[in-house]
């Protein structure tokens, strides 16, 4: 894997962009699936993901890469080793860990270490993919072909946090957080409704229509292609910009201010929509108020909530069979609603 | 695209077919590879031949079959070599063992999404990821695909995933003239081509002609431009220019944007995508553009801009009876969607294909996976050895130990079964008639449907609205009884027949089912959705239904009951996407031969 395409040189899909940039600001957020037409620079987007994303702190030696600062999260090495003393740290670029289709089980988990098993024979755990991306970004590329019982795997541990190894003889436990980031085309299948809970936000792609921005993708793709080097600094410039963008949208979340009015507008929309239980609101006021840190602003407002309505909603809505329209559309005519038009 | 065509156009077809080749040839890992639609014979492998003689020598070339498992697609943990070792040894897969060179992909029309999909994901990152029996590795890949489609039907093709990435599409399965002259190109032109590719320049022009084309031709997906793009600097790369030309971009459009077309430039039917103002409107008579194709374009055209050109090169090479083929590739589409779910399968006992093996216990409907069980187990014996006890070492020294965490079971998949729904007009006096049709298409399906594991239900709408007289089942016996007295008469409210059809339909589908739905009626609606009579109103609400019962993409089929075919029941129909099949005397054995064979497709 030697240059990804820039961030910042993808043409278009502005609210893939954006869905993107939010769940990098506020991780808690719960990712994002993007769904939609073939070729549309889906996978190119997340890939181009982790040039962007601010450096973190981690432990020294931790296999989980444990935040020093957050320590009832840490594994439970790194709580031991602090009782004995401060840790010491270093950065470490955030993990966007891909998925791969046909990865098994014990890789994806964590599994007894073969090596050591085999030539000392010792039992030693092995971390899996779920460990790497603890604190990252997980990348599922055609997640709706993932196979089962993979999927179930990560629905408990998207939502404990924890991964559980119980096999071969092992008994670990190590945090998993991560954020969970989905691509796929909707024609090879749905997704669980379980799992589909379980991403934060929720955007369409559609295949860019205007001719000038089609020839723009093609060029731009073309030279990357041609010369991945060259294009990737030409792009550096605009891709350091929103890399700052997010790095600040981070330091900032937590002093976004959220008017009482707002939520009540995101109250409304969910009753309007008939959204199941709470997490609808929860993750729109969470996305609002990403978005206002992204954009620098200090106070979420109507605004915010209008721009981020349908990818926080969209999945959540109830399918009803009789309703020609799609999610988007009765989304769209209940913010209508809701900010008198 | 399969028409047979006259013997001109057939030779300039296999032209295009070697001309392809040579092409892929000379940039295998830009162009991504070719899909080959075209059965098993003498014409494949002439044509395969010929590839095999432009590539340089030493490229590798594998076949993959269609059953692949992962553990050799993508690698995994190599038994024999790691117990040989005694320490784990990876076995880096067919994928990574074609670095540089090209692959076959055999049978692709059958090919599973997974598959295919596991195989885009190569093609789009250049790497093999493999995460699997305890191993990592990452190795950088760059190869060429030979898709082989031996597909008949419109919608038993390559996977769209796949054909999406692959720039040519050769269709070679009409009947063709084998021209078995000296190919136009050989190894030598085809390595010379490599080494010129990295200097060809593309110009601004040709770029946009390209997009534009692809456009115009309501190919939506992006790559295909691109695709476009690579095989146009292969052309000139070929033809020894270090510059794209106008003759390398109407070669590209020919050969990489006219197989997917979705419209014809000129046609009254716009593409999907409006095509953009800039588009040219290529406004000629289909003779004047195969006269085109047969003459040298760039004669004819010297004052076409070059949009224009590469509109009408890929318009003369789309064949004829396009637009029926695009209705049945359009319902192709949306039938693929429909049954996205049977893409599902179903996780069952024993029957269906294994799909791979899993840790679990074996016993009941379970069945035991010796050799998976045996590479699970191998890892591990000199460990066990040593922590077994010295009972162990001294009675099964030479045994393999087997611990039950090692017991893997073999997973089989299923189609998921099929629902067929009947909605039965029972209004008027023609109702018994037709009600009886369907009671006998019903006992004939349910009669076969035991072997299929397939389910039936049926619909009647008479008067206020529609009834539900026989729930799913897989029952004859309950399916006789409740038929037996069927009421009829009355007006038709066919809006209220066609939901009530889909709602059961959209139910069908939650629960993991795949549902047909037929609908039989003379179309004569007069009470609209509401319940109100009114022959307009129920028309429009009927349509209303039909149209959103296309979005949702179910396989449909519309019988026309009236002794004479129905204008508007034909209508519904188009608007439905259903098959619309006139039988105004219909015996129950037709009928339900019809929906067998539409639950087939």
């Amino acid at each position: 894997m030697s240059v990804s395409f820039p961030f910042s040189a993808i043409a278009g899909q502005g609210e893939m962009k954006l869905a993107i940039l939010i769940s990098a600001v506020d991780p808690a957020l719960g990712g994002v699936l993007v769904f939609g037409d073939r070729g549309t620079g889906k996978s190119t987007a997340v890939r181009a993901l982790a040039a962007l994303l601010p450096a973190m702190r981690a432990v020294e030696g931790c296999r989980f890469g444990c935040d020093p600062a957050a320590i009832a999260a840490a594994c439970e090495d790194c709580r031991k080793r602090r009782g004995q003393g401060p840790l010491k740290w270093r950065r470490i670029p955030v993990p966007v860990v891909d998925l791969p289709l046909g990865a098994t089980e014990d890789r994806v988990v964590g599994a007894l270490d073969l090596e050591r098993a085999l030539t000392n024979g010792v039992k030693a755990f092995e971390p899996g993919l779920l460990a790497r991306a603890n604190r990252g970004f997980l990348y599922i590329d055609e997640v709706n072909l993932l196979e089962d019982h993979l999927v179930d795997l990560l629905i408990d541990v998207a939502a404990s946090g924890e991964n559980v190894v119980e096999r071969e003889g092992l008994s670990v436990r190590h945090p998993a957080r991560f954020v969970l980031i989905g691509s796929g085309n909707p024609e090879e299948g749905e997704l669980r409704p379980q799992l589909l809970d379980r991403f934060g936000l929720s955007v369409e792609v559609k295949t860019p229509q205007d001719i000038k921005t089609r020839i723009e993708v093609v060029r731009r793709r073309d030279h990357f292609d041609r010369d991945p080097a060259g294009f990737a600094a030409k792009w550096r410039g605009e891709d350091r910009k929103i890399s700052k963008q997010v790095a600040l949208g981070q330091k900032r979340l937590a002093s976004i201010e959220i008017p009482d009015g707002v939520l009540e507008t995101a109250a409304r929309l969910c009753t309007i929509l008939g959204v199941d239980g709470l997490r609808g609101e929860l993750t729109m006021m969470r996305a609002a108020r990403a978005l206002a840190s992204l954009e620098g602003d200090e106070v979420v407002t109507g605004q915010h909530l209008r721009k981020i309505a349908a990818p926080a909603l969209r999945h959540r809505l109830r399918r009803n069979p009789l309703d020609e329209s799609g999610s988007t559309v009765r989304i769209e005519r209940a913010v209508a609603e809701v900010f008198g038009e | 695209m399969n028409e047979p065509q006259d013997g001109i156009a057939c030779s300039a077809c296999w032209d295009d077919a070697l001309l392809a080749a040579a092409l892929f040839a000379v940039d295998p890992a830009g162009a991504a590879g070719i899909v080959l639609r075209c059965r098993a014979g003498p014409a494949r492998d002439l044509w395969l031949q010929a590839l095999r003689g432009l590539l340089p020598d030493p490229t590798p070339l594998r076949r993959i079959p269609i059953n692949i498992a992962d553990s050799r697609l993508l690698g995994g943990l190599d038994l024999t070599a790691s117990l040989r070792a005694g320490k784990p040894v990876a076995d880096r897969g067919v994928l990574v063992e074609s670095n540089g060179g090209v692959v076959y992909l055999s049978m692709t029309e059958r090919m599973s999404a997974a598959v295919a999909g596991r195989i885009a994901n190569v093609l789009d990152t250049g790497i093999v990821a493999m995460e699997r029996d305890g191993l990592t590795l990452r190795s950088d890949v760059r190869l060429g695909i030979v898709a082989l489609d031996e597909g008949i039907e419109e919608n038993e093709r390559c996977p769209d995933a796949l054909s999406d990435r692959l720039a040519f599409l050769v269709d070679l399965s009409g009947d063709l003239t084998v021209a078995s002259g000296p190919p136009a190109y050989d190894a030598c032109a085809v390595a010379a081509a490599r080494r010129l590719l990295p200097k060809v320049a593309l110009g601004d022009e040709a770029l946009h002609a390209l997009c534009v084309g692809a456009s115009a031709l309501g190919v939506a997906s992006l790559r295909a431009p691109l695709l476009a793009v690579r095989a146009a600097r292969a052309s000139a790369a070929l033809r020894g220019r270090n510059e794209v030309v106008e003759e390398d971009v109407v070669v590209a459009a020919r050969l990489v944007l006219a197989p997917r077309a979705m419209a014809l430039p000129s046609s009254e039917r716009e593409a999907p995508d409006a095509s953009p103002p800039e588009a040219p409107q290529a406004e000629e008579s289909e003779g004047a553009k195969q006269e085109s194709f047969q003459d040298d374009d760039r004669e004819i055209h010297a004052d076409a801009s070059l949009d224009e050109i590469v509109l009408e090169a890929a318009a003369a090479a789309i064949p004829a009876g396009l637009l029926t083929q695009l209705q049945l590739a359009g319902e192709a589409a949306i039938r693929t969607k429909a049954t996205g779910k049977s893409g599902a399968l179903k996780g069952s006992g024993l029957r269906g294909r294994p799909a791979g093996a899993r840790c679990g216990k074996p016993g009941g409907a379970v069945r035991l996976n010796l050799v998976e069980t045996l590479r699970a187990a191998a890892p591990w014996q000199k460990m066990r050895r040593m922590d077994g006890g010295r009972e162990i070492e001294t009675t099964t020294a030479r045994r393999i130990i087997i611990r039950p965490e090692d017991f893997r079971v073999t997973r089989y998949k299923q189609r998921t079964e099929t629902l067929t729904i009947f909605a039965v007009d029972a209004s008027g006096s023609s109702a018994l008639n037709r009600l009886a049709e369907a009671k006998g298409a019903v006992e004939l399906l349910l009669a076969d449907c035991y072997v299929r594991r397939d389910q039936v239900a049926v619909l009647a709408f008479r008067g206020a609205g529609p009834t539900l007289l026989l729930a799913p089942t897989r029952s004859l016996a309950r399916a006789k009884r409740s038929l037996a007295g069927l009421p009829g008469g009355g007006g038709t409210p066919l809006a209220g027949g066609i939901d009530a059809a889909l709602k059961l339909a959209e139910d069908a589908r939650r629960k993991g089912q795949t549902p047909i739905i037929v609908l039989l009626t003379d179309g004569a609606a007069n009470i609209a959705r509401d319940g109100r009579p009114g022959r307009a109103k129920a028309q429009d609400d009927a349509l209303g239904s039909a149209r959103f019962a296309r979005s949702r993409g179910f396989t449909m089929l519309l019988v026309d009951t009236a002794p004479r075919p129905q204008p508007f029941a034909q209508r519904l129909a188009a608007d439905m996407k259903a098959r619309y099949l006139a039988l105004p005397s219909a015996d129950p054995v037709v009928l339900s031969g019809a929906v067998r064979s539409a639950a087939a497709r």
